[in-house]
């Protein structure tokens, strides 16, 4: 038998008997970043492609969901601090190796991007808006102008926001469960495919809504391959990673994840979707809900059972 | 008052003590905070104590930041109790001192509406009451019945006073209950006891033998850090114990003994060394008695024979005792201290002594060194009365080679019947929680109400508090002066305690309430020292110091008067009746014992029931610290060792709740969870012991863990000198509360 | 300089006065801690094998937990010492989960706490609290540039290992076997 414990001094709140440090807020933060950078990935590469007027849904109207995601992101991650008064202090220094304050200042660049791009469409939603200053009709002038440099990068920054959501976890090697690269990209992935359903919530037309099936379906292909990958690669590595990994091997996380997001999330849209293509009727709301339902479920229970998984005792 | 008393729990008492404290009572605390100490240390001031988180007496600093609020307690580096360093119990003192739910008040038990409380009394009052109760006991039953039941520091004043009252039936549980049987021994075997602090030359040896003393958990400072240096410099560890104890984990050998039978081990050891003349030709030669009986004695008790009764293996037996040989006379085969196990522990002890006088060991550098002390005259008074009886009385031609009092022994006086003489009536408790320090709980519940007063002098609401008519606070250590703390030791040293904050609440130190009764008594002539300042600094002055001089220092060495080891070939006369180290002892064989120890086989534990082995944790004092806040915070509970074998036969989880059972049918007050470990044997089940405290009062302690010691209801008494064997009980496993026992 | 700590599990007790002493130095408020006492037995009864060890911050030669912190309050001082600048830090809790060790904590008022190697006393000349008070000498400390340094005899002469190397962290406490 082997008995590793710690006899005496360390019950540190939220740090034993195993780690809870991060509880709701950062998971939720990074749904919503996720989502906000696969739905601004798509408007800005559409715009890119020029093929903003056939898909509506795509880029000008799933775009208002963006800054909304990300105010209420951020607001989650404000909520996570400990120290909220010297929040300010994110600001005062780029930390290139920190996951945590490249993600700030990205957010701090991508969230006035989306709202200037909701700002451009909301004529669609206020058909007789107006501007009531001078220089904000100019600057929209000046917007509409440049839309495909703006759309570039806001499309290289969704892209950074996407693996930032999954980087933030793999940066640790302190927890053998994130400890792995695959967590960047599909991260990526998983956000891409939240905000495809977006996407095919607000799509305006079929032709629409079975481009954006088709791009889910992709992305929930490439996920299911990351994910087997990840195990893989787990199983393979050393004890600690083994053990992470059995979390949801017949640990503790087991039914929630192969459940909640490898069936529901994953798997069950995957096949409507397939049906969809297939032409059958299927409500698009559904396969896309599950998908939303997924996306948020995969970033709760990675954040939780990283945390569960460690090196020592 | 009715014989008859209910347990009270104190409940909300004293909040207003303070402003009902007499000012004229409260006037003499604040000489001593005039002027604080001068040595400043980053704006912080420092005051001398010695710890009283147990009875190590380690002497240190109190440190203080300019609030006066206690900071820090650090070691004095004169120090050789601590060399410095006080141990986890003694830094965490302060918790003592701030700890909230102390006792506040003086407490006088009444009867209200049929039922009994305790009332909030000022100390003119609880005094008066106490003096009026002992001069009216007296005069009915005669001042020898009133009996002190004391440990700690503020016992020589209340001895004191008990004496100048005329009975000398003074105890402390660390006799009978501790290391009385070792003092016996010592004493028949070399003439001397091995005395606090033992005079165990660790520092220096190559070897050192520990049968079941578990240092390292016992965390008397000075052995323990001789320990490690002894480590540090190679020397070699052999422990003797059924459970892998700390001192096991750095032991060169552990010797897994079956519980019960180190007897036959230390038998065998001796047959080894005697007959392969491993042991000592010129110092036995030299300076023992009776050699030629023990070497007859043992002769068949061999590695092989023992192996039987022990589970030792043979070659172990053999190779350890090699190891000791090779080491001596650096050799200390330890003597422990808490020693009453099984009824049979002065015979064990005898024969631990005797193995140290074949290594000769005794007098020898790394063995037992030859301690000194100072030579402090107490404070003149007149002598005492001639008490016309004594506990002793209780047992006639019993117990003649015991020392000191038993505690126990007080218990068995107290209950009345016809073979014991001596019934006493009044009992003075200072410092010990009787209900969780001495065996067969419901014995000492029926000695209490046989009672008519029960004074109690605590610190804190502690089980025994409850019992009390009377409850006197004592201000904690760090509050008061006290004796001049002289321990005998390698150089004769002297230390002081001074308050290092005005005493909380409305408590006082033990010298002013055993002044204050004297007083009432009249017995002032016994006091007649105005102050303490002025008897302290009066002791201090005649020893070549001062208080002044204390203050700074804290700790004061002397050199010392003769050497600290035999000189070699040095003729010696030992106290014993042939003037040698007896190791065949006639003082013995005169009371009608075995002169030789032999060894018998104790009972084991029934089907299904295992033997209940306790012992301490570094971080607790007994039942003391178990509300210490800086201690709580380090281990707040203990638990219940069980081997995986024994687990899977029970079916038990880890950190699983379970009550447990005694072979009398008591079952624990609370449940205490369970360790699954290999350190422990699977005949066997371990605690610590000290909590499982039932008085809500205390906050922190309540219901955390469970008692040892209301599962020893089976006590194996030591015909020589009466210790209470406290290791023949049996428990096994249950998984709900005893039936009519209502845990609120 | 690089300041060092050494611990030997041959005389550690595993008595938790370093704990306790830690507290009272470093005001760490009731129920945290700074550092920690560790238990290892193996094998079983009656052939066992136990290691005690008392466990802080590793102060880290790589240490994720600096990297990791988007404001710049986990720092590295003179000597190596990994600190938190307590009006520094927003309490994102990164650092926590970066540590593989779970040296850290979320002191109640917000900002992130660790041990410090008591850098307050070890300017002063002085030791650690913990080193300070250790009964039975097991802890060294000192600087491990200094040859004559405590730390750096015993790091010459005995064995010793680091926990979880394979972490890459670097960790500058050493556990004498
Ligand atoms: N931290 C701390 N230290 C203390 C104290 C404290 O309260 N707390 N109290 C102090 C006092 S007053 C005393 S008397 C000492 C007591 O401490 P010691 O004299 O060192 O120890 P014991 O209580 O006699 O023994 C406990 C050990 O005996 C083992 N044991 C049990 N049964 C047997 C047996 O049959 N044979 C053998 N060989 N071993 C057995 C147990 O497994 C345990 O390891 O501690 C002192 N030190
Ligand atoms: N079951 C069991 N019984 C045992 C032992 C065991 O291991 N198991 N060990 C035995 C041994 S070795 C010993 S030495 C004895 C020890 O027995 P005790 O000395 O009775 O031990 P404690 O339980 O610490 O009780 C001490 C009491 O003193 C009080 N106190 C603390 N400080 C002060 C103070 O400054 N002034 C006053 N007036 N009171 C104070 C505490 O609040 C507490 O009520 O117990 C023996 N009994
Ligand atoms: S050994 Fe510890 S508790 Fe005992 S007197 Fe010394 S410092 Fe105090
Ligand atoms: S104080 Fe020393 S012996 Fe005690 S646990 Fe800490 S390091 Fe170990
Ligand atoms: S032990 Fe943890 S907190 Fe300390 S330096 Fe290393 S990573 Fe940072
Ligand atoms: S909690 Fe504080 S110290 Fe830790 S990473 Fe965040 S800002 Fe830095
Ligand atoms: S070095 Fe100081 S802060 Fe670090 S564990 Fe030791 S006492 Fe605590
Ligand atoms: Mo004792």
């Amino acid at each position: 038998m082997r008995e590793e414990l710690i006899i005496s001094g360390r019950m540190n709140p939220n740090i034993d008997p195993v780690l809870h440090i991060w509880h709701w807020q950062i998971p939720l933060y990074l749904f919503l970043g996720g989502l906000a950078a696969g739905v601004l990935f798509f408007a800005a590469l559409y715009t890119i492609l020029g093929r903003g007027k056939e898909l509506k849904g795509a880029v000008q109207y799933a775009p208002f969901v963006a800054p909304v995601a990300l105010v209420l992101g951020l607001f989650a991650l404000f909520l996570d601090l400990k120290h909220q008064l010297y929040f300010w202090r994110l600001y005062t220094t780029i930390k290139l190796q920190s996951p945590m304050s490249w993600g700030a200042w990205t957010l701090l660049a991508i969230t006035p991007l989306s709202f200037i791009w909701a700002a451009l469409n909301i004529r669609i939603i206020f058909p007789n808006w107006d501007w009531r200053f001078r220089w904000l009709k100019d600057f929209e002038a000046f917007c509409r102008k440049h839309i495909i440099k703006i759309s570039w990068v806001i499309l290289v920054l969704s892209v950074i926001l996407g693996i930032y959501t999954g980087i933030l976890f793999s940066a640790f090697n302190a927890r053998p469960l994130w400890n792995t690269s695959i967590l960047g990209p599909l991260f990526l992935t998983s956000g891409l495919s939240t905000g495809a359903a977006v996407i095919i919530l607000f799509s305006k037309s079929h032709k629409e809504r079975l481009l954006f099936s088709r791009i889910d379906l992709v992305l929930i292909i490439v996920e299911i391959f990351f994910i087997v990958h990840m195990f893989m690669g787990f199983l393979a590595s050393t004890q600690v990673q083994i053990d992470a990994a059995s979390l949801f091997l017949g640990g503790p996380f087991t039914a929630q994840f192969w459940i909640f997001v490898v069936f529901l999330g994953l798997l069950l849209p995957a096949v409507l979707e397939a049906l969809e293509l297939a032409k059958f009727k299927i409500p698009a709301v559904i396969p896309a809900t599950l998908v939303l339902f997924g996306g948020i479920m995969f970033r709760f229970i990675i954040a939780n059972a990283g945390q569960v998984s460690r090196w020592l005792y | 008052m009715a014989n008859r008393r209910e347990f009270i729990k104190i409940a909300g008492l004293g909040l207003g003590g303070l402003v009902m404290s007499n000012p004229a009572i409260n006037a003499f605390t604040n000489t001593f905070l005039q002027d604080e100490s001068s040595l400043l240390t980053g704006g912080m001031t420092r005051t001398p104590t010695y710890c009283e988180v147990c009875f190590w007496k380690c002497a240190g600093w109190v440190s203080q930041d300019k609030e006066g609020k206690i900071k820090q307690i650090t070691g004095n580096q004169e120090d050789q109790h601590s060399n410095g360093r006080f141990c986890p119990r003694g830094t965490a003192g302060a918790g003592m001192y701030y700890d909230e739910d102390r006792l506040k008040t003086p407490l006088i038990r009444t009867e209200e509406r049929g039922k009994q409380v305790f009332r909030e009394a000022s100390w003119d009052e609880a005094l008066d009451y106490v003096a009026d109760k002992m001069k009216s006991i007296g005069e009915k039953y005669g001042n020898e019945c009133t009996a002190l039941l004391t440990h700690g520091s503020g016992g020589k004043y209340f001895g004191n006073l008990i004496r100048a009252f005329g009975s000398d039936s003074i105890a402390a549980p660390s006799y009978a209950q501790c290391r009385g049987p070792r003092e016996v021994a010592f004493h028949m075997t070399f003439g001397e006891g091995v005395q606090s602090p033992e005079r165990t030359d660790i520092r220096d040896t190559r070897c050192l033998v520990l049968i079941g003393s578990h240092l390292g958990e016992n965390m008397h400072n000075g052995q323990v850090q001789e320990m490690s240096d002894a480590i540090d410099k190679g020397a070699s560890v052999i422990t003797v114990d059924p459970r892998y104890s700390t001192a096991a984990s750095k032991s060169k050998y552990w010797l897994p003994i079956k519980p019960s039978t180190d007897l036959a081990l230390l038998l065998a050891w001796i047959n080894v060394i005697i007959s392969e003349g491993w042991y000592d030709r010129d110092y036995v030669e030299k300076y023992t008695y009776g050699f030629d009986y023990l070497k007859e004695h043992v002769k068949n008790m061999t590695p092989e024979w023992a192996y039987g009764i022990t589970t030792l293996k043979p070659e172990i037996i053999r190779e350890s005792a090699r190891e000791m040989a090779d080491s001596a006379p650096s050799v200390i085969v330890h003597p422990g201290r808490h020693v009453t196990w099984y009824g049979d522990d002065t015979q064990r002890e005898r024969a631990i002594a005797i193995l140290n006088a074949l290594l000769g060991s005794w007098g020898r550098r790394g063995g037992f060194y030859v301690p000194e002390s100072v030579d402090i005259p107490s404070w003149p008074h007149p002598p005492y009365p001639e008490p016309k009886k004594n506990w002793k009385d209780a047992y006639p031609g019993k117990y003649n080679l015991a020392y000191e009092t038993i505690a126990s022994g007080i218990c068995d006086a107290t209950i009345p019947s016809l073979s014991k003489a001596c019934n006493f009536k009044t009992w003075i408790v200072n410092g010990t929680n009787l209900l969780k320090t001495l065996p067969d709980q419901q014995k000492t519940i029926d000695a209490i109400n046989e009672l008519e007063l029960l004074v109690v002098v605590d610190t804190m609401p502690m089980e025994i508090t409850g019992y009390a008519d009377v409850v006197l606070p004592e201000c904690t250590y760090l509050e008061r002066y006290d004796t001049i703390r002289n321990s005998p030791h390698r150089e004769p040293a002297i230390a002081v305690r001074m308050p290092a904050a005005k005493p909380k609440y409305d408590s006082k130190p033990a010298y002013w309430m055993a002044k204050e009764l004297a007083k009432r008594l009249g017995l002032e002539e016994y006091f007649s020292w105005n102050n303490i300042e002025e008897m302290l600094d009066w002791q201090l002055k005649q020893v070549g110091s001062s208080l002044e001089e204390m203050k700074s220092k804290g700790v004061k060495t002397f050199k010392r008067s003769y050497p600290l080891y035999f000189l070699e070939g040095e003729d010696f006369e030992f106290y014993t009746n042939t003037g040698k180290i007896e190791l065949y002892s006639t003082a013995m064989a005169q009371e009608g014992f075995d002169p030789l120890p032999v060894y018998t086989a104790h009972e084991e534990p029934p089907r299904g029931y295992y033997r209940l082995i306790y012992g301490r944790a570094p971080s607790h004092t007994f039942s003391r610290t178990s509300n210490n806040i800086n201690l709580t915070d380090i281990m707040e509970e203990n638990s219940v060792w069980v081997n995986p074998r024994v687990a899977k036969l029970w079916g038990l989880k880890n950190r699983q709740e379970v009550y447990l059972e005694n072979q009398d049918g008591i079952v624990s007050k609370f449940p205490i969870k369970v360790r699954i470990t290999e350190r422990i044997r699977w005949d066997s089940v371990f605690m610590v012991h000290g909590f499982g405290h039932d008085n809500k009062k205390l906050s922190r302690a309540y219901g955390k863990g469970a008692s040892d010691a209301e599962l020893i209801t089976k006590v194996h008494t030591d015909p020589v000198m009466g210790g209470t064997g406290m290791r023949g009980n049996f428990v096994k496993f249950r998984f709900e509360p005893a039936k009519n026992e209502k845990v609120s | 300089m690089r300041y060092a700590m050494a611990v030997d599990t041959k005389k550690c007790v595993g008595c938790s006065d370093c704990v306790v002493a830690c507290q009272a130095e470093n005001n760490v408020p009731h129920g945290y801690a700074r550092e920690w006492v560790v238990e290892l037995v193996e094998g079983s009864y009656p052939n066992l094998e136990m290691e005690l060890r008392s466990e802080r911050c590793n102060h880290c030669d790589n240490a994720p937990c600096v990297r990791c912190c988007p404001t710049g309050a986990s720092h590295i001082v003179e000597g190596g010492i990994v600190l938190v600048e307590h009006n520094k830090c927003i309490g994102c809790g990164a650092c926590i989960t970066s540590c593989p060790y779970d040296a850290r904590y979320s002191h109640p008022e917000g900002y992130v706490d660790k041990c410090t190697f008591c850098e307050h006393l070890v300017k002063e000349g002085e030791d650690p609290a913990c080193v300070a008070v250790c009964p039975t000498k097991c802890l060294y400390f000192g600087d491990l540039d200094d040859p004559r340094s405590e730390v750096s005899k015993v790091i010459k002469n005995r064995k010793y290992k680091t926990l979880i190397p394979e972490a890459g962290t670097d960790p500058q406490i050493f556990f004498l076997t």
